[in-house]
């Protein structure tokens, strides 16, 4: 059954390159959250890697400033159905970050301060499609934008990008974080549309 | 009324309806009431929700998600759209559909900026602009639990450029003069109606403090409105002292980076 609304034409603007289905294309760059702005000084920030057997490995942000940087250009879909392309940013891959870590696990829990929590396979972790990233077109990220420094995993829906990072959990089973909890989907791949639980 | 929980699970609320619009309000220029029918509509909660979808004849689609304004009344929804600038589907919601069109929606969605009727504790609603949309969702849905003496106190800021702004005029205005439980206080940025004794601005800290509850009282707050907005309304709320997890937001409308 076909549902047409009569005198809507619509604008077609996001010709040229494609967007994930119901997508639509902008300039701005929106901000979603789902409470405060947290702020974290510098010299109190830390990132975590915690392992299946409660093993931790921490970087300050000194330690955090020394490892090896990677420039991103990528696409961003977020759920809210906006898309922006060829965003810029800066950070460190987390092959670096996770490089050395003794693991049998499958999937990762991202944890944020203010208690943020998204689950994602560690896997979409790896092989240069994540990062932990620092700097946005050139300037320090903005904290509402998830500065100083947010989880940046572009293939998928921008939820499982974690602003305002704290720490990595890995884990042998999968369990929902913030958003996955109210139903939004585990994975989030964009081009399926994985918006929602059972999408 | 209504409904504490919507049936039928996530199947449910991801099927696209077909929905008829009946009426269409005008609230301010650039901001109208829509009202759908909706065959099959599960319910919702006040501060969710929903997704419109529109189909040109050649199969083009555009979806958007908008605020539910109002308790669902049986099939029968309310969103209030602010038709934004180059709005593919705002434009056209608020300027050419008409009674009698269709279009499809899906929903309800977001379980997170919500209020329950059944919860007592007080209430603290702060709008920047049309964020008010879901903010008014659950000011109707506490009037539509009927008076009684354990009923949620609400005080409502909101915050509008001018007289002129003001969506849902003159029913807040009657519903805060009907009900000693709830406050409304408007804040005008830039034109204030005569007799106005608050200076024209953006929200201060001492709008919170003279209008807001004592975080003593821990109330539970809902921010809505612009991200600039909300960015500044929950950092004062943290520094006043309100607990960050009784802070629930919702930001729209662009940002720069």
């Amino acid at each position: 059954m076909n549902i047409i609304t009569r005198g809507f034409r619509g604008r077609r603007r996001d010709g040229g390159r494609q967007l994930p289905p119901g997508q639509y294309l902008t300039h701005d760059f929106p901000v979603l959250s789902a409470g405060p702005t947290p702020r974290i000084p510098l010299d109190a920030w830390e990132f975590t890697v915690t392992t299946e057997d409660g093993e931790r490995q921490r970087w300050s942000w000194t330690d955090l400033m020394a490892l090896p940087t990677e420039s991103v250009t990528a696409d961003i879909h977020c759920v809210t159905r906006w898309s922006k392309l060829d965003t810029v940013w800066r950070g460190v891959s987390l092959d670096t970050l996770l490089e050395n870590l003794e693991t049998e696990a499958d999937f990762a829990m991202a944890v944020s301060y203010g208690g943020y929590t998204t689950n994602l396979p560690l896997e979409d972790l790896l092989d240069g499609k994540a990062w932990i990233a620092y700097e946005y077109d050139g300037e320090e990220l903005a904290p509402e934008h998830g500065g100083p420094a947010r989880l940046l995993v572009p293939h998928l829906y921008l939820w499982k990008s974690a602003k305002w990072i704290r720490g990595i959990d890995l884990m042998l089973q999968d369990s929902p974080g913030f958003w996955e909890q109210l139903g939004y989907h585990d994975y989030g791949d964009p081009w399926r549309e994985q918006r929602y639980q059972g999408d | 009324m209504a409904r504490a929980a919507v049936s039928g699970g996530l199947k449910v609320r991801r099927t696209w309806r077909p929905a008829v619009l009946v009426e269409r309000r005008p609230e301010t220029a650039s901001a109208a009431t829509l009202v759908l029918d909706v065959p099959g509509w599960p319910g919702h909660l006040a501060g969710q929700h929903v997704d419109v979808r529109l189909t040109a004849p050649d199969g083009y689609q555009a979806a958007r998600s908008y605020s539910l304004a109002a308790p669902a009344d049986g099939e029968r929804i309310e969103i209030t759209v602010q038709a934004v600038p180059d709005g593919e589907v705002s434009s056209f919601l608020v300027g050419d559909a008409a009674s009698g069109d269709s279009v499809e929606v899906r929903g309800p969605v977001g379980g997170w900026f919500v209020w329950k009727p059944e919860s007592s504790g007080p209430v603290l609603l702060v709008a920047g602009g049309s964020g008010v949309v879901p903010l008014m969702a659950m000011i109707r849905s506490r009037d539509a639990t009927g008076p009684g003496t354990d009923r949620a106190p609400f005080r409502l800021l909101y915050s509008v450029r001018g007289p002129v702004d003001r969506i849902y005029d003159h029913e807040l205005q009657h519903r805060a003069m009907a009900d000693s439980d709830l406050d409304v206080t408007l804040v005008y940025t830039r034109t204030a109606p005569a007799g106005e004794p608050r200076p024209t601005g953006r929200i201060r800290i001492d709008d919170l403090v003279s209008y807001g509850w004592a975080a003593e009282l821990e109330p539970t707050c809902y921010v809505c409105g612009p991200t600039g907005f909300v960015e500044t309304v929950a950092n004062l709320l943290i520094f006043l002292g309100h607990d960050p997890s009784k802070i629930k937001t919702e930001r729209f409308g662009p940002s720069g980076p």
